[in-house]
């Protein structure tokens, strides 16, 4: 049994702007069995946050190519991408990359 | 649609000549058979993608690969960790490097830099602050200055959105202690012909002159020299007429790629008259790796395959006596967001005028969304186009005449449409006129005999009346300016319902250009050659 877990969610990259303009986010995830793993977060996103064009954030099961996720300032590759598992204050930010100048 | 990128994704990867990484080049192989295959046959091979990707991912080390003490932050290339403090090494190593291999720009050298507010040319910025500070090691040695052009016009923002970004933009500029200008892109419409005409340069200067002018620099142990900070002027008011006008200018333009094409020529004759009317002999740009790579696959869509190495080249000589440079292109797109993010780069973000538009409606989102959706999977896709374009060379000489070979009126690039003999511009050309109806009065071969004369007869009555200046009210038909533009923007102005919003420099020059030719075929016969 997890306890409710609280995340600081990021936004960057223009990616804040499917997010009403608001960069950071602090959520608290319902508590579930489970630990609440990457995937499940984006599942939680996109159905709790996500203003408009959902396609424009998350493909499929995971982020569309050309978001970077960062866990703890680390990138997500290392951290074992949609199978983390979270963990209680752990900060995920979302960089978009797709309109740099 | 879907076999259209096959077909060109087996062509890339044939050019780039077995460039990939070996642990991709059995799934390359699987990619080829099956193209002839229908499309749940490529799924496969998709997942054999991801299954070495992520066996590849799984052998990562836990330490970083440099120092190989602390953990590490961010994974660059295929298979390398590295930890905070060497990627801050590396990402500014490579900023140097690249600035040092090219010897471009000579010490105490006045250049601009093109900030757009995005994350790459925000990190240009950034760099070049560092370089400049008094502890780095081995100073820069030039003099920058910044200009950022508004370009809320065109993507409908109010003036109060517009004014709330440059406020930002302003204070972060204010802090770095440059000169900067920020200008509407609203001044686009009052530039000089002269922004059009290529000034007469001296020779470059050679590689050992670079050499002997950093040891003078050095000896005489001149700081760089001390700028006035802050706008040399107030920004300017932007007045609703232009804005107006501009806004008409993108309306008349029917495709959303010739408006992007379109937006980045403005974009250029204005960051080239900032440049030149305040005193800079080089401009930055901040375009990085992932940026060229798609700018590069798109160039070529659109018809500027003889461009393609002063678009995506480290500089850019097309100007004359400005040079741009691209010292961001060797970072990835990822490489410049993670150094923002960990190291706090100030970037502002301003939607553009593809922001929320859908993948398919122009060329150049196609190419991006392709780009970016391989390159999640094959992670050196970047890598090898970009290494593919440093390739490419310029096929023309510097000018060194002062009457040189022609240059397109938009691009500024040297002209590519002349169609010799069984070329491939001569055959687009035929078959552009056998496919049209039949309609002989108004559709003539574009070259130059066939419109000289159309424009000797246009010309004739009103030569009698007028005296230089702008006669026939600045009329132009498309016929008169596709004599003078390169291939690629003739078919940027196709896709235009109309030109009389072109700016007035853009007329004028044309008929200025086009009044001159028909003079010397005039007077032809006169001429010692």
């Amino acid at each position: 049994m997890a306890a409710p877990t609280s995340i600081n969610l990021e936004f960057g990259g223009g990616a804040e702007l499917l997010f009403d303009g608001i960069k950071k986010h602090h959520v608290t995830l319902p508590s579930q069995s489970e630990p609440w793993n990457v995937k499940q977060l984006l599942v939680w996103i996109q159905q709790n946050l996500l203003k408009e064009r959902p396609e424009l954030f998350v493909q499929g099961d995971s982020v569309r190519p050309g978001i970077l996720v960062l866990i703890n300032d680390a990138d997500w590759e290392l951290m074992g991408e949609l199978k983390y598992q979270l963990q209680d204050q752990d900060n995920v930010v979302f960089i978009s990359t797709l309109h740099g100048g | 649609m879907e076999l259209l990128l096959n077909k060109t994704r087996l062509l890339f990867f044939q050019l780039s000549g077995g460039h990939c990484d070996s642990r991709q080049d059995n799934t390359v192989d699987a990619l080829n058979k099956n193209l002839r295959k229908p499309q749940h046959h490529f799924a496969l091979a998709n997942k054999e993608a991801m299954r070495s990707k992520h066996q590849a991912a799984q052998s990562i080390s836990k330490l970083c690969v440099k120092c190989k003490v602390h953990p590490p932050a961010v994974l660059l290339r295929v298979g390398d960790p590295y930890c905070r403090s060497c990627f801050n090494d590396y990402f500014i190593h490579k900023f140097r490097a690249m600035l040092g291999k090219n010897r471009v720009i000579f010490p105490g050298e006045k250049v601009l830099l093109a900030v757009s507010g995005g994350p790459s040319s925000c990190s240009m910025l950034h760099q070049v602050q560092e370089g400049l500070s008094v502890n780095a090691h081995k100073k820069l040695r030039f003099t920058p200055g910044i200009v950022f052009i508004d370009e809320g016009a065109l993507t409908g923002r109010s003036l109060e959105d517009r004014n709330k970004t440059n406020s930002e933009l302003k204070a972060l500029f204010e802090s770095t202690g440059l000169p900067f200008y920020i200008i509407p892109l609203e001044h686009v419409l009052e530039l000089p012909i002269s922004v059009l005409i290529q000034p007469h340069v001296r020779s470059t200067e050679s590689a050992t002159s670079y050499k002997v002018a950093v040891a003078e620099f050095d000896q005489n142990n001149q700081s760089v020299a001390a700028q006035l900070p802050g706008q040399e002027q107030d920004p300017a008011a932007v007045s609703e007429v232009h804005t107006l006008k501009l806004q008409q200018l993108m309306a008349s333009v029917k495709t959303h790629t010739a408006r992007d094409e379109l937006l980045c020529t403005l974009r250029q004759h204005l960051l080239l008259h900032t440049a030149r009317s305040e005193g800079y002999s080089k401009l930055m740009l901040g375009d990085s790796c992932t940026r060229l790579a798609m700018k590069l696959l798109s160039n070529i869509s659109l018809g500027r395959g003889a461009q393609a190495a002063l678009d995506t080249g480290f500089s850019d000589s097309r100007y004359g006596d400005v040079i741009a440079v691209r010292p961001m292109r060797d970072y990835s797109a990822k490489e410049i967001a993670y150094y923002n993010h960990l190291f706090s780069v100030p970037s502002v973000f301003i939607p553009g005028l593809d922001f929320k538009t859908s993948d398919k409606d122009s060329i150049q989102r196609l190419t991006e969304g392709f780009v970016i959706k391989l390159q999640s999977e094959f992670p050196s896709t970047v890598s090898t186009i970009y290494r593919t374009s440093e390739k490419l060379q310029t096929a023309c000489e510097a000018p060194t005449a002062l009457n040189d070979s022609p240059r397109c009126v938009l691009c500024l690039c040297a002209l590519d449409t002349a169609a010799e003999n069984a070329s491939a511009f001569q055959a687009t050309m035929i078959s552009e006129q056998l496919s049209q109806k039949k309609s002989p009065q108004n559709d003539c071969l574009p070259t130059h005999k066939g419109s000289t004369d159309k424009t000797q007869s246009s010309s004739a009555d009103c030569s009698g009346l007028c005296h230089g200046g702008s006669c026939c009210s600045n009329r132009l038909e498309p016929m008169e300016l596709k004599t003078l533009l390169c291939y690629s923007c003739q078919l940027t102005i196709k896709d235009m319902s109309s030109l009389e919003h072109m700016p007035n420099y853009i007329i004028s020059e044309t008929q200025r250009r086009l009044r001159r030719s028909q003079m010397k075929a005039e007077i032809s016969n006169f001429l010692l050659d």
